[in-house]
């Protein structure tokens, strides 16, 4: 296992949606996806999470209802609703302009011209 | 899901995230037991994982962002659980809270019906009133002026802004169908109703080429005399009235309710068909206008163009409009003259309001500092300051908004009296009844009280040294809130005063004015007013006889000491001021001082028992042709000469000789004074002191120029003195005068004692009132300083157990007790005491006849007040002293 990191500021809400964006899931696959797809490398905070979701629900981002998971449970799926697709669109665009933008600053070395 | 769904699916909504919640524990779990974990790690790992669930959850309950609402329902619920708790508190707050908000809103009932409305008419905000201006009129004296008929034809023709319709009175006598009577009969242009906006009930309105001279009758009659004289027959269209011996067809019927300035009216009939001569010259100004501005149009174009138009008139008409100018102002209801009493009153209930809230407050304050513990727990689990304040809020918005909606429900029963006790009749009353403004401001009012009285205990509630609070028990805390205590018992005190003396000094203002020498004899007299027959009144002759037998009729009825005929009753509604000058360099109108006018026949000295102070008064020598001749009251004659003696002097009366047209040429205005006679109070006993004109003069009608006789006989009253109660001669004294006609008629019969009532009744109605006022206020403050003492007197129990343990007597711990509460009460006479004389100001400049003098007002409430509050709070010193040492110390 390699160090951990903890989470940017408002990042988790952007991972959330992506993991959503694939297909309906519930919160326990939505922890696992997080943690394996990042090789371990992000540490998903479980107890943020499902106030997260609950809050992306509320605003209508993320729509949720009870089906049978493979094992013939009931969970709790969620999914992104439109409104939700082109928030995802929007966040991932932002994010990408940033660390872009992060990574060019990183790469002067001193006393270089931009 | 909406917020409202999700509150009230809460219940789903809980279940649903603890099963989430269980469902990724048990993934969780069962996935560590797959990779090798026993179950008991297993579990506990996934619950390491997951974080406490109980945090997890409350912050997903807040994701949902309806955190504030389920507070608000979690408190309110609370609030309703302390309450039905402690049943007898909620009670008497919620009784003591819907009494004042009941009282504040039913005085607000009335002031919104009668101030705050807007007229009863479509767009009633493009409706305007036209009025007559000269220098020399003074409004406040004679009311606005109107305009002549001519004048109001050429504004209606020339306007292009405004359309323009006029009304007039001219009361008259319908003398067929049924038995004669007098009707208030309304002379309107033909366009009023449509210019208003109101359709008629049935029939139609008048056509323009009915309001002509000389077209046929034709009447409309208001809702109320169609009700009264045809029973609201529905083939009331079609018949017809005899009116002024013309017979008049009824073409339409208003609707009810309709008014013209605040009455109903009985008929109206086509104003172009009054032929008289007050019609047909500029010099008079009879006709109301109202006036509705046309679309587009504004006020402002409005008056430029009026201004105009006046110009012109001016300018054309020299003689009658020079100097004349139009004076355009929205419509408004007439209600000056109750307006400052009804706000006086909606004040005063406001104190009484106010005093029923800092009870409460001292009360849940007192029940917060009991629950000093309980918060301090809270706040030691987690709870903010902010939740805390909310919660007490909360507690009191309940209590506030029970006692309010309580106190509209009175208020919508109490309003009903309060306008039928209005002494004489209240303006607009048709319009005071419940509408959502009342609502409204009763709903605010109970809030606001809740936030009032919930605050105290709000900002009380512990925050800080949470763990002092929970270590102590809850008296070592009441120390800071002592002070609020004493607050609210000063403030409540302070306000009582207030309304005592206020009570005190209308009470005093009563007593003297009750007291007063009205003048008159006023035993066995009574007034009515009278209508000669319509077929009379066309000659100057024919008038004066018929009066003449009018006198001689009535004198031959049995019971009648005395007739006579007069055109202003004393202390009845009218009067009549015209200017006067000691000689005959007469200064122009508006420089001359006024008197008060009377019209009389001879014999009105001896019906209304006048005092004659020197000379003569009338008889029957005074007539056309002889000298004129008039009598002055000893205030003229002080006012005019600056001496009593005045008999033989002479008075130059200008308007009374050439004010009118047809008044002929008359060859001088000066009047010889024949005679002075006691002052009479013509302004009731209230107001004559106060009264602006108070000397009085008396002409004789006999010789009355002959174009004043018209008009003066349809304004003139019969004066009687009975030697019988006066009820028993009034049927035969109506026979009597029927006239050869049948078709004369009296009506509005006052006794003068009743007119001497009537006019104290705005002083008795609001000592009523105030009485009720300070009553409660007394009460409430009573039971505010017991409650306080009380409570204070319980928390120091430990120290009084002390006290009584060293030694102190009874005596002495009831006098530490009573200093306490006496302490309170001084202060709070003190700061009342300021307050009330400047309510005492109010007073004074609100209501007729009060004279600036609290310090009596004083004298009598401020000992019934301190006397109340130590009764109230002698029950807790007697508990005080008989406190057990040894108890008290073990309850520590």
């Amino acid at each position: 296992m390699t160090t951990k990191s903890d989470l940017p500021q408002g990042t988790l809400d952007l991972l959330i949606l992506k993991v959503v964006a694939l297909g309906p899931v519930h919160g326990y696959a939505i922890a696992q996806r997080l943690e394996q797809v990042s090789q371990h490398v992000v540490q998903v905070p479980q107890g943020s999470l499902y106030p997260a979701l609950h809050r992306l629900e509320n605003r209508g981002i993320l729509a949720a209802e009870w089906e049978e998971t493979d094992t013939g449970r009931e969970a709790k799926f969620y999914r992104l609703t439109k409104k939700g697709r082109a928030q995802l669109e929007t966040e991932a665009a932002d994010w990408q302009r940033l660390t872009e933008a992060i990574g060019l600053i990183l790469k002067i070395s001193n006393g270089d011209a931009p | 899901m909406n917020w409202w769904h999700r509150l009230l699916r809460r219940k789903t909504m809980e279940d649903q995230l603890e099963k989430e919640l269980r469902f990724h524990l048990e993934q969780h779990t069962a996935q560590l037991i797959a990779n090798g974990l026993d179950p008991a790690e297993a579990r506990r790992r996934a619950r390491l994982g997951l974080g406490g669930p109980e945090q997890v959850k409350e912050e997903c309950r807040d994701a949902r962002g309806t955190r504030w609402l389920e507070d608000f329902w979690q408190d309110l619920r609370y609030a309703m659980r302390t309450m039905r708790k402690q049943a007898g508190f909620a009670a008497m707050a919620v009784l003591t809270l819907a009494l004042g908000i009941g009282a504040t809103t039913a005085m607000f009932t009335v002031i919104n019906g009668v101030l705050l409305r807007p007229l009863p008419y479509p767009d009633p905000n493009r409706l305007v009133a036209v009025h007559g201006h000269t220098d020399t009129w003074n409004a406040e004296v004679y009311g606005e002026q109107n305009l002549s008929y001519l004048d109001f034809l050429d504004f209606q023709r020339l306007s292009r802004s405004l359309d323009l319709a006029g009304f007039s009175f001219n009361p008259t006598t319908v003398s067929d169908p049924g038995e004669p009577e007098y009707v208030d009969r309304r002379e309107i242009s033909s366009n009023l109703f449509s210019v208003l906006g109101i359709p008629l009930l049935q029939g139609r309105s008048f056509l323009p080429e009915e309001d002509q001279p000389g077209a046929t009758p034709v009447v409309i009659l208001s809702y109320s005399y169609w009700q009264r004289r045809f029973a609201g027959d529905g083939k009331t269209i079609g018949k017809s009235l005899v009116m002024d011996q013309h017979r008049y067809t009824i073409v339409g019927i208003a609707p009810a309710g309709f008014r013209t300035l605040g009455e109903e009216g009985d008929v109206f009939t086509p104003i172009g068909q009054n032929t008289q001569t007050y019609m047909r010259v500029r010099r008079s100004h009879p006709v109301l206008v109202e006036a509705r501005l046309r679309p587009a149009s504004t006020l402002a174009q409005v008056r430029a163009e009026l201004e105009l138009i006046g110009l012109h008139l001016a300018e054309q008409y020299r003689d009658t409009n020079a100097g004349r100018s139009f004076v355009v102002d929205p419509l408004r209801p007439n209600v000056r003259s109750v307006r400052s009493t009804l706000w006086l009153l909606l004040g005063a209930v406001s104190l009484v309001l106010l005093i029923a809230c800092a009870n409460l407050a001292s009360l849940l304050l007192a029940r917060a500092i009991s629950r000093g513990r309980e918060l301090g727990m809270r706040v030691a689990l987690g709870a903010s300051r902010g939740r805390l304040v909310r919660q007490c809020l909360t507690e009191s918005a309940v209590l506030g908004l029970a006692g309010g909606v309580l106190g509209i429900l009175l208020a919508a029963i109490a309003f009903r009296p309060f306008v039928a006790f209005w002494p004489g009749a209240l303006p607009r009353a048709e319009e005071v009844h419940l509408d959502w403004r009342v609502l409204v401001f009763g709903l605010a009012v109970s809030f606001l009280c809740g936030f009032l009285f919930g605050l105290a205990p709000a900002i009380r509630a512990p925050f800080r040294n949470v763990d002092a609070i929970l270590r102590s028990g809850s008296r070592t805390v009441v120390g800071g809130s002592r002070q609020l205590h004493r607050g609210f018992v000063i403030s409540e005190i302070a306000i009582a005063i207030v309304l005592l003396v206020a009570a005190g000094m209308l009470g005093r203002t009563l007593l003297r004015l009750t007291a007063l020498d009205t003048g008159i004899d006023m035993h066995n007299v009574f007034a009515a007013r009278m209508a000669l027959s319509p077929s009379v009144l066309e000659k100057p002759e024919q008038i004066r006889a018929a009066w003449k037998e009018v006198l001689d009729r009535g004198r031959s009825v049995p019971g009648v000491r005395a007739i006579a005929m007069v055109d202003t009753v004393p202390m009845r509604e009218g009067n009549n001021q015209i200017g006067y000058w000691p000689s005959a360099d007469v200064p122009p109108e508006d420089k001359q001082p006024l008197a008060l006018a009377a019209s009389v026949s001879p014999d009105y000295l001896r019906v209304m028992g006048i005092a004659l102070r020197s000379g003569r008064f009338f008889d029957d020598h005074d007539r056309q042709g002889s000298a004129p001749v008039i009598v002055i009251d000893e205030v003229l004659a002080q006012e005019a000469f600056g001496r009593q003696d005045v008999v033989g002097k002479k008075l130059w009366i200008e308007s009374l000789v050439g004010g009118f047209p047809n008044a002929g040429a008359a060859p001088s205005s000066s009047f010889e004074i024949v005679g002075v006679v006691g002052h009479v109070r013509q302004w009731g006993l209230a107001g004559d002191d106060q009264a602006r004109v108070r000397a009085q003069f008396y002409y004789p009608f006999a010789q009355l120029p002959d174009g004043f006789t018209r008009r003066w006989s349809e304004l003139m009253s019969i004066v009687v003195r009975t030697d019988v109660e006066p009820s028993s001669v009034e049927s035969s004294l109506h026979r009597e005068l029927r006239g050869s006609t049948g078709d004369q008629v009296i009506y509005e019969v006052h006794t003068m004692e009743n007119l001497v009532q009537d006019s104290l009744a705005p002083q008795r109605f609001l000592l009523l009132l105030f009485g009720i006022f300070a009553g409660l206020a007394l009460l409430l403050a009573s039971i505010g300083i017991y409650g306080v003492l009380a409570y204070l007197t319980n928390q120091r129990v430990p120290e009084i157990g002390v006290r009584v343990a060293m030694g102190a007597s009874r005596h002495q711990v009831m006098w530490l007790v009573l200093r306490h509460s006496l302490g309170m009460v001084l202060l709070g006479v003190g700061v009342g005491s300021v307050a009330a004389l400047a309510a005492a100001r109010v007073l004074q400049r609100t209501v007729e006849g009060v004279q600036f003098a609290p310090l009596s007002a004083f004298a009598v409430t401020i000992p019934v007040l301190v006397f109340a509050a130590l009764l109230a709070s002698f029950l807790p010193a007697l508990r005080a002293s008989r406190i057990d040492p040894v108890t008290a110390l073990r309850q520590e």
